[in-house]
């Protein structure tokens, strides 16, 4: 590929480049895969992929050890009365949280994971937020999720956000890091790819779609966008970088309809925990319903999945 | 014809098949004209069989129109024009069209399940596009029918009288909706022939009328092929016509129409440049291109069949076209998920055949997905040529199929060069984010339509046709009201 | 003192701003509707059509080119020039056998209706133009554009005013044009090539053959280069298979009241263009 101006480089002097983004088209485009009508066996087949993919979350000033463990059961096991529904791929929580998570989750296969970084404004001092980092990682979090310093990106110091980000993969160590752009603050489909390209040149193993604090989330042509440049940073450079939504997933139609879009622009490969994760707490009990439709022929209702 | 070493392994996630109820239509195994409100039998009793291009079976018998019931419908459609439809007020004409364009919403599922089997096109295709436009042109000029005198001030217009309309098979009821609304709001009676490889959505809107109470004769549809089509062209009858088709019919149809010096819209055939510059946002351009060619099979007047990209990124604008075009899924036009559906009919896709062997033969490299291809139907795979000059025949003459060209160009005056050199001009594409280059582009590229940074968007506000041998006359929009109306003799323009 | 004996014009033609003589080396005999000789006017051929229609499409782009308000300018310096010249305007219609009170007449309504065609030039656009409201996110607007090259069957009658009202609106959007013109209104026509000839009009954007317009008509409607014939001041005898040929290329094929003026008689010769452009940030 050649170098040309319509890829200009996110970083100082890296070899990066990213595109514009046409938002009417983009879309247009998430609007057409969207009407993609998913039946029968691959209905199933979706809905057992968004339960592997979620990171099954709780982040409130209120969250507490009980209310934890009974989250991480919830993840283990999301259907008590059939086996076959998967466990999730993580559970979610503060810092605070993540002893009880890792206790309730040892030897399941759930990961668990914590935000991380003065989430979720991430304004505290750079040092603050590594150090928050550090004491995640060390209270056994296998996964931590920052935020960009959208400060920084939306002030055009792209190499003070860069940075900060390659700061944070370091003190994760071997955890995986998950960098957080707020989508719904960055103004533009335009920004998103810009901050994308960044998060993935500084080192984020996955690139998120928001916080789950502000209205504006993951809606399905941002995920449609995030996804063209994981696409483009493979194509570049090789490195494989993982996505996840979050932020307003609540139906199983949102979500496999986020499947549909990461499939058919990144491909089936991306359509495990490794590369793909959705955000989530309401968003399983709404899968187990379609479940038990698929399995009973009727309608569920919320009396016949647990409340976590 | 091997697929060169470019074209990707397919890409992308499992569907279970998600065909779409045919439950829904009821054809019959006969139909007749629609003369004068009602449905009757060629007078030679002539009829012909109309298939289904994706499974090749037979759906029904169709009559097959002589010059005699081309002359009986002019006849009925002249009584209505100098009875009830010539005496009645704008406002009630516009009636009629809301009542058509409602009654087109509240069974559009069935009209799009009969277009997909009449003519092979996906189903979300005649779902999401075919039908909502077709309501929405006769719900836009229904509103113009009791507004003549603001649509043109300082002019009496009057209704020519019989308008003949002949529609082709690409888009066969959204053809038929773009003729006959503008016609219907601008008070004249209508002799409609539809494609002979498509007349059923035509037949079942003329069930459509008789609900709404249409008077008799005020549309009249006689079916049949080019024999029934020369029968109306040549028809003294007839006041007005209008046509959308292949550029050589349309030539002969204004051949023969010369000498009756009567009124003529064409809208004819393309071979449009989509120009793609390397400041363009590149995923939308890939999706641009994408829908510009292979929506439809590529069976559209207006496809951006010919892609002009800039030099510098054209190796990996392809790569990144080739992937795309390896995730299109081809197969059941029923099927919801379809992208590419069947080859209208066993002709067009010889036609398709022949071309892409010239463009082999003359040396241009084809690329194809490997995609599995039904074994029964007329399909043709999306297929690219790479290497492609100004001079061959690929890059010259429409194909009226899923084929994309490409070539390159150095700077805009050149893509502009390119565009231009061709004897059609109905439409181009430009994608580049650079504002005051695409206001330089739009004012450069004869063509009638120049969509920048978009592909492939109608709208019935939306005036559409062609420069050059692409045809003359406007449809959509007030431009499209115009060709239906002439000024009345006798009122001059108030010029000094 | 001897009388001033007169020096005779040599009618020829105007082509890419120049006067040359008729390739074939043929002429045309006018009289005065009195049968006194004028003139032997050049009689084109069809390869001095074939040059006509080389040197319109040699000017065409850069005439649309010009900012509207300049064409509209060029324009009227051609009725300031042509006020100048009244007297011969008059005296040539008087050969023609009109009174001194009707060529006047003419003369005047002739003037009067290329000024007010100039007047139109940045005014079509907004009046045949449109912007549409389509349903969804773009900006959607229809401009019209000149056709390209048009040849012009100037009428017979009346003979200025008839060649002016068909002219004018040809070439003020930026089309450019080959007049064809016969008999004794061909007096008139190569007139008007002296005041185009001395105005600001760019050599090319009217060209202007003398001759015989049913020997001409037929290879510029069947010529590849020509976008339009207007067929207003064609002879009754033009054979439908001419006009028909005009199929070859799609032609636009016009045909109007003589001597009528109307903006939709600039639209006849327009094309529409429809521009897409999303909305979005």
């Amino acid at each position: 590929m050649t170098a040309s101006p319509a890829f200009l480089p996110t970083t100082g002097g890296g070899p990066v480049r990213t595109t514009p983004v046409d938002a009417v088209a983009l879309e247009a485009r998430a609007a057409a895969l969207c009407t993609r009508s998913i039946k029968t066996t691959s209905k199933r087949a979706a809905l057992h992929t968004t339960i592997r993919c979620i990171d099954l979350t709780t982040l409130e000033g209120t969250d507490t050890p009980g209310k934890v463990a009974s989250l991480c059961q919830k993840a283990i096991k999301p259907d008590p009365s059939d086996p076959t529904v998967p466990s999730v791929a993580a559970v979610c929580v503060y810092p605070e949280m993540v002893e009880h998570a890792v206790e309730a989750t040892t030897g399941t296969g759930v990961a668990v994971a914590s935000v991380a970084g003065a989430f979720p404004a991430g304004m505290s001092a750079p040092a603050v937020r590594v150090a928050d980092i550090v004491d995640a990682v060390g209270r056994g979090a296998g996964e931590i999720d920052i935020v960009l310093n959208r400060s920084a990106f939306l002030s055009g110091d792209l190499g003070r956000a860069h940075d900060e980000i390659a700061a944070a993969k370091d003190a994760c160590g071997a955890s995986h890091l998950k960098v957080i752009l707020e989508t719904g603050e960055l103004g533009s489909y335009d920004q998103v790819r810009r901050a994308s390209m960044l998060a993935m040149a500084a080192g984020a193993d996955f690139i998120k779609t928001s916080t789950g604090k502000i209205p504006k989330a993951a809606t399905h042509p941002m995920i449609l966008n995030m996804a063209e440049a994981i696409r483009d940073y493979a194509d570049q450079t090789g490195v494989v970088v993982g996505l996840k939504g979050a932020g307003g997933i609540r139906t199983s139609k949102q979500a496999w309809h986020h499947l549909v879009i990461v499939g058919e622009t990144l491909g089936s490969a991306w359509l495990t925990p490794e590369r793909f994760r959705l955000g989530a707490s309401s968003l399983l009990n709404d899968v187990l319903m379609q479940l038990q439709k698929l399995d009973t022929g009727r309608y569920s209702g919320p009396d016949y999945v647990t409340v976590d | 014809m091997a697929p060169s070493d470019k074209t990707p392994e397919p890409f992308g996630i499992d569907y279970a098949p998600a065909p779409e109820s045919t439950a829904v239509v009821d054809i019959a195994d006969g139909y007749g004209h629609f003369i004068n409100g009602d449905f009757v039998e060629s007078l030679s009793g002539a009829t012909f069989a109309t298939v289904n291009p994706a499974t090749e079976e037979h759906l029904a018998y169709v009559a097959d129109g002589s010059a005699e019931d081309v002359d009986r419908a002019v006849a009925a459609a002249r009584a209505a024009f100098e009875g009830p439809w010539g005496q009645m007020s704008g406002s009630q004409r516009g009636k009629y069209l809301f009542r058509i364009a409602r009654q087109l919403q509240e069974r559009s599922r069935e009209f799009a399940v009969l277009e997909t089997l009449d003519g092979g096109k996906p189903i979300k295709e005649s779902r999401d596009l075919d039908l909502p436009l077709s309501a929405a042109w006769f719900f836009y000029y229904a509103g113009w029918a009791d507004k003549l005198e603001y649509a043109f001030p300082n002019r009496t217009m009057a209704p020519h009288g019989v308008a003949g309309q002949i529609v082709p098979w690409n888009f066969p009821l959204m053809m038929a909706a773009w003729k006959l609304a503008p016609a219907l709001a601008a008070g004249n009676t209508v002799v409609l022939k539809p494609a002979e490889t498509t007349p059923l959505t035509a037949l079942l809107l003329a069930d459509v009328l008789r609900d709404v109470d249409l008077p008799p004769g005020v549309v009249n549809i006689v079916t049949g092929a080019g024999v029934t089509g020369a029968a109306l062209v040549d028809h003294p009858g007839v006041d007005k016509l209008a046509f959308t088709g292949s550029t050589g019919v349309g030539k002969a149809i204004q051949r023969a129409a010369s000498a009756r010096r009567i009124p003529l819209t064409l809208e004819l055939g393309g071979k449009a440049a989509h120009i793609v510059f390397e400041d363009s946002a590149v995923d939308q351009a890939v999706e641009g291109v994408v829908t510009g060619i292979y929506s439809n099979q590529g069976h559209v007047c207006c496809a951006g069949s010919r892609l002009l990209v800039e030099e510098s990124i054209a190796d990996e604008f392809v790569e990144r076209l080739m992937r795309r075009i390896s995730t299109l899924r081809l197969g059941d036009p029923l099927d919801k998920n379809t992208d590419v559906g069947a080859i209208n009919s066993a002709d067009q896709l010889q036609r398709i055949t022949d071309l892409v062997a010239t463009g082999v033969a003359e040396g241009a490299d084809l690329h194809q997905p490997g995609c599995d291809l039904p074994d029964k139907g007329y399909w043709f795979p999306p297929t690219v040529f790479t290497g492609v000059q100004q001079s061959h025949t690929v890059a010259r003459e429409e194909i009226f199929g899923p084929v994309l060209t490409v070539q390159t160009f150095r700077t805009a005056e050149e893509a502009v060069e390119k565009a231009n050199n061709t004897p059609y001009g109905l439409s181009a594409g430009i994608w580049t984010e650079k504002g005051s280059k695409i206001l330089w582009m739009a004012e450069k590229l004869r063509a009638g339509v120049v969509w920048a940074n978009t592909y492939n968007r109608f709208d019935p506000a939306s005036p559409f046709g062609g420069y050059k041998e692409s045809g003359f006359g406007r449809e959509g929009g007030l431009h499209g009201l115009a060709p239906y109306l002439r000024e009345r003799t006798g009122a001059k323009g108030r010029g000094a | 003192m001897a009388e001033h004996m007169p020096v005779d014009k040599t009618f020829k033609l105007f082509i890419g701003g120049a006067f040359p003589r008729s390739e074939s080396g043929r002429t045309f005999q006018l009289h005065s509707a009195d049968g006194k000789l004028l003139a032997n006017a050049a009689k084109a051929s069809r390869k001095d059509l074939r040059e006509a229609v080389k040197a319109a499409r040699g000017a065409q782009a850069g005439w649309a080119g010009r900012t509207a308000y300049n064409r509209g300018q060029v324009l009227y310096r051609v009725a300031e020039v042509m006020e100048s010249r009244k007297a011969e305007f008059t005296s040539v219609l008087r050969e023609m056998g009109q009174t001194a009170r009707t060529a006047r007449s003419e003369v005047d309504r002739s003037i009067d209706r290329w000024v007010w065609y100039a007047g139109w030039a940045d005014k079509v656009h907004q009046v045949l133009g449109t912007v549409n409201p389509v349903a969804g996110p773009y900006f959607n607007f229809t401009f019209p554009e000149p056709t390209g090259v048009v040849v012009v069957a100037s009428p017979d009658d009346p003979p200025l005013l008839g060649l002016l009202s068909r002219l004018a609106p040809v070439i003020v959007s930026g089309n450019t044009a080959v007049v064809a013109t016969g008999g004794a209104a061909a007096l008139a026509a190569v007139t008007l090539a002296e005041v185009l000839a001395t105005s600001d009009v760019p050599g090319g954007v009217v060209n202007i053959l003398t001759g015989d317009k049913a020997e001409l008509l037929p290879w510029a409607l069947g010529h590849m280069d020509v976008n339009s014939v207007d067929l207003t001041g064609a002879p009754d005898g033009l054979a439908d298979d001419a006009v028909a040929a005009a199929a070859d290329n799609v032609k636009r094929i016009v045909r109007a009241d003589p001597a009528g003026a109307s903006p939709h008689m600039i639209g006849d010769f327009l094309e529409m263009k429809t521009v897409w452009h999303p909305i979005g940030r």
